[in-house]
């Protein structure tokens, strides 16, 4: 049995574990809170633009715009993959990793190639202990992002597309159900998918557009690319932060398990010792009298 | 028939408002254009430039660049990249970018992106004619 003073060390050392976590603890859910709002926010640009975008792809050929169109022959695919940059949040990055290794796996099956874009550190680690090779990478980036960072990853997405690089862009990130359910997501983002579109077409009004048709999609279909990697981007600082506060809410119920149980050993402990001074003393005096 | 048409501006961060208007002017792409309640369904690529409303007989100005408006009848929404209200723009803060551009146009060094400096120049031109307009009509 361990001696009383070792488990007197491993108590205090639980105990600080303890304060530690549930400092982590507050500190992710005062930024979850923030990260919600900030989703929230962004919802109804997002609704608004992607209604928009549907009602005016509806009414032209997909052929009218290269960000549009499925091209015949998909060779590589590309995967943007957002995880966190910081651990301690429980199996959501390792989940986020396993979904798009899983894609992955599933389009090589396809005699596909797949390249990689990995926003966010830990994404990129993970992927490089695999064979699939990664194109660009933002890690220490979620922190403290804006839209600017969406922006970029968009360009290259785009720029990407275009020069065929990709034929196929999917994006995969954490999505923020609720506090107590993240699931990690997969979405194609080009070519853009409006194929919903049809079956709400009915009576439509009649626009007067300006530019033409063709020229507004030209101009909104890049930046529809950039709000898909953005909400991307927001659905995973919200999922990590909510993440993180599960886990280190658990942490600090096991540190008081543990506190708990240590303490008993403690106590079995030094009941042990103390009877055996008895004994001894006793038994001493039991020879004295001799 | 209603004389009020519900305007609505939106970027990614957040709603940068949300008011019932009398007349909304707008930066389009291909030059100015105006709606009154009971427009026709419109849909339009905005410029970097000041939209502005009227409401109660005044005119407020708004900030705008890389949008792009949908006009019905009855609602007028902008959705922009980046939209300030007149009296939130930082005077101090594009007069600085602005600096800032016209230095890196001068040097016309070969890395220098020059439709990224434009752009960044024509918004803090615009930011501040935005917030000069607005300030010459006791808006703010």
């Amino acid at each position: 049995m361990a001696s009383l003073r070792d488990i007197k060390n491993k108590i205090t050392g639980v105990k600080k574990t303890k304060q530690i976590t549930k400092a982590m603890n507050m500190v992710a859910s005062a930024k979850l809170r923030g990260a919600q709002n900030r989703i929230e926010r962004f919802r109804p640009y997002a609704d608004k633009f992607y209604d928009i975008l549907v009602d005016l792809a509806s009414r032209v050929e997909p052929g009218v715009h290269p960000l549009l169109a499925k091209r015949e022959v998909v060779e590589t695919i590309g995967i943007v993959l957002v995880t966190s940059d910081k651990g301690l949040c429980g199996s959501f990055n390792a989940n986020l990793c396993n979904a798009a290794l899983r894609l992955a796996k599933q389009k090589e099956a396809e005699g596909k190639t797949v390249k990689f874009i990995c926003i966010g550190k830990k994404g990129r680690d993970f992927i490089r202990k695999t064979s699939y090779e990664i194109v660009a990478q933002f890690p220490e980036h979620m922190n403290s992002f804006d839209f600017q960072l969406a922006s970029e990853a968009g360009n290259l997405v785009i720029e990407g597309y275009l020069s065929g690089l990709f034929d196929e862009v999917h994006i995969v990130y954490g999505k923020f159900v609720s506090i107590v359910k993240q699931e990690p997501m997969a979405a194609q983002i080009l070519p853009a998918q409006t194929e919903s579109a049809e079956a709400v077409n009915g009576p439509k009004s009649e626009y007067i557009f300006e530019p033409s048709v063709e020229g507004l999609l030209a101009e909104l279909l890049p930046r529809y690319v950039k709000v898909q990697v953005y909400r991307g981007l927001l659905d995973t600082s919200a999922s990590e932060h909510a993440a993180r506060m599960t886990a280190m809410d658990n942490a600090t119920k096991n540190c008081d398990e543990m506190v708990g149980s240590l303490t008993l050993a403690f106590n079995k402990a030094r009941q042990a010792s103390i009877t055996t001074q008895l004994m001894d003393i006793v038994g001493g005096a039991e020879a004295l009298k001799g | 028939m209603a004389k009020t048409i519900t305007l609505e501006v939106v970027t990614p961060d957040r709603k940068v408002l949300a008011e019932e208007v009398e007349y909304v002017g707008a930066p389009g792409i291909n030059g100015e254009f105006g709606v009154l309640p009971n427009h026709i369904p419109f849909l339009s690529a905005l410029g970097i430039g000041s939209l502005y409303y009227k409401k109660d007989g005044k005119k407020r100005y708004v900030f705008v660049a890389g949008g792009f408006a949908e006009v019905s009848p009855t609602k007028v929404t902008v959705l922009a990249e980046v939209a300030e209200r007149a009296e939130e723009i930082d005077l101090e803060r594009a007069r600085r970018a602005q600096e800032r551009a016209e230095q890196r146009m001068r040097q016309q060094q070969e890395k220098v992106d020059h439709a990224r400096v434009q752009a960044a120049l024509a918004r803090a031109m615009y930011r501040m004619k935005t917030r000069q307009q607005a300030a010459s009509e006791g808006g703010i």
